[in-house]
């Protein structure tokens, strides 16, 4: 997929597990645990909802990449291959 | 109690602070066979939608008051017939006025349909049967019920009014607690102020642990929602009030120690690269499950102070601090966490966060916790000194887990570190006691198979 299409597989995942941020102002590069307060269960539905959304099974060892949209975006597109 | 007739589901107290409630869904009909633990109605406590269980087995008879109305707890919400066989309650003596309408509810419209004489007032069987049991003469009892008729409601006040200490009755009203809940142990059955403060207790509050600032950053669209605002300052005052007591009553002992964490972690990072995604553990599941084990090894910290004496607890029933979003503080418990395998406490974790923020409780889960884990790891915490959550008699507390130099064999190393701490009720246990508690969670921790 293209960095374009994660990034969307991304925001999808944000909304369901922080429903109320406003996803269109977040810094691409802001940490999402802070930016957003994700505590570590709900980082955890996070990675469930990418995984599902993506098919590419995100490990514990990847979480580092997922901190902000533009590196899991990056990581996404990365390891899946462009379409 | 009763051999026949119809049982009383009442309006819970689901905290200390709650003096009213609304029935904001019915989940069962007049008619609806029930079992014991069946959820058969939601209750708007201000704070959060609690789902209320049963605790009698039998068919609804009535449903008293009606989705949307607030009630002062202890209200009878609906009748319940407990019988095998449901037989009318006793016919012997039936008055002017049908049964079942002795409801504190008004009925619009409905005209009266008998215009009693004022003396004998005209009640229900039900009503003079508790008159009769709680040796009131119902002449003397002041009614509210339509046309000047004696209700349940006002029976039961007037026994507590006729019955409680003037400091009772003091501490009832900062308590928040409904007398007419209450069994008196003083002479002639009235109720002390001892009573007040151990229905108080039972009746279990809102617990919450430490300060656990959490407002989630929402959109500042969202900001002006006064139900929500309301709800807020409900909680508030819950905390406030229960742990200004725990700080009130409860000499508390703190103690602290550090864990090394490396066996765990490599133990759970092994075994969740062998888990699908979403059974995936986290590292609280391992905390939540070697606290349940100490306690269940260390039983003097699991249960309640009342009276002047422990209690142990069934079970262990963890009381898990969780931060909503949007502010405010939640403990609700997972029940027998001892006995559950790792994974089942990990989905138990996640369905307990995902219903508290959504409010949607259960009254057990809201009062039955034995202790309670307070994990501030995720803020970025090292240490957390909590209070106890009364009736409670311990809190443990994990800060975060941090990469530090450690010691090892000599050497030193960097080594993942967990500070958990134990706050407990000095009055139940000692020092000691509590050291050996925080050595079996870090024996456990150690060996994370054995969890």
């Amino acid at each position: 997929m293209t960095p374009q299409q994660a990034r969307e597989l991304i925001e999808h995942a944000l909304a369901q597990v922080a429903p109320d941020a406003d996803l269109a102002t977040l810094p691409p590069d802001a940490d999402l645990r802070d930016i957003l307060e994700l505590d570590s269960l709900d980082f955890l539905s996070f990675v469930e909802a990418l995984s599902d959304a993506s098919g590419y099974r995100i490990e514990e060892d990847d979480y580092p990449a997922f901190s902000t949209v533009a590196g899991g975006a990056g990581f996404l597109a990365a390891h899946t291959g462009t379409s | 109690m009763t051999g026949a007739g119809p049982s009383e589901f009442r309006m819970p107290s689901l905290g200390a602070d709650m003096e009213s409630g609304t029935v904001a869904e019915w989940l069962v009909q007049p008619g609806d066979s029930i079992r014991k633990g069946d959820i058969i109605a939601v209750i708007d406590t201000d704070k959060a939608l609690i789902e209320v269980e049963s605790f009698h087995t039998g068919v609804v008879d009535s449903l008293l008051v009606s989705a949307g109305e607030r009630v002062p707890v202890g209200t009878p919400l609906a009748l319940v017939t407990t019988a095998p066989a449901p037989a009318r309650p006793s016919t012997r003596e039936r008055p002017p006025a049908p049964a079942g309408k002795e409801h504190p509810r008004p009925a619009p419209g409905a005209p009266e349909p008998a215009p009693a004489p004022p003396s004998p007032p005209v009640t229900s069987p039900i009503v003079r049967h508790l008159a009769e049991q709680r040796g009131l003469d119902l002449a003397s009892v002041h009614g509210t019920g339509p046309a000047g008729r004696v209700i349940r409601a006002d029976v039961e006040r007037a026994q507590a009014r006729a019955k409680a200490s003037p400091l009772a009755r003091k501490l009832a009203r900062e308590l928040g607690v409904d007398l007419a809940r209450i069994t008196g142990t003083g002479r002639t059955g009235a109720i002390r102020a001892d009573d007040v403060r151990a229905a108080a207790v039972r009746q279990g509050k809102p617990r919450e642990a430490a300060v656990r600032a959490s407002a989630r950053p929402a959109a500042p669209a969202a900001a002006e929602r006064p139900a929500q605002e309301r709800r807020g300052e409900a909680m508030r005052q819950a905390i406030a009030q229960a742990m200004a007591r725990s700080k009130r009553e409860i000499p508390h002992y703190y103690l602290a120690t550090t864990v090394d964490m490396s066996a765990a972690l490599a133990w759970l990072r092994q075994r969740n690269r062998d888990l699908p995604v979403p059974q995936r553990l986290l590292p609280a599941a391992l905390l939540l499950k070697a606290t349940a084990l100490a306690a269940k090894e260390v039983p003097r910290l699991n249960g309640f102070w009342i009276d002047d004496a422990f209690v142990p607890g069934d079970a262990v029933h963890l009381g898990v601090a969780i931060s909503l979003k949007g502010g405010g503080l939640i403990t609700p418990a997972l029940h027998a966490a001892a006995g559950r395998e790792l994974g089942d406490l990990m989905a138990g974790l996640k369905d307990l966060v995902a219903r508290s923020r959504a409010g949607r409780l259960r009254a057990t889960e809201m009062t039955e916790a034995t202790i309670t884990v307070t994990n501030l790891g995720d803020l970025g915490v090292e240490l957390v000194h909590g209070i106890v959550h009364p009736p409670q008699v311990a809190l443990v507390g994990f800060g975060k887990i941090l990469d530090r130099p450690w010691a090892v064999d000599g050497l030193l190393g960097v080594r993942p570190l967990v500070t958990v701490t134990l706050a407990a009720d000095h009055r139940a246990t000692d020092g000691f006691t509590g050291a050996r508690f925080l050595a079996v969670v870090e024996r456990l921790l150690n060996h994370p198979e054995e969890l």
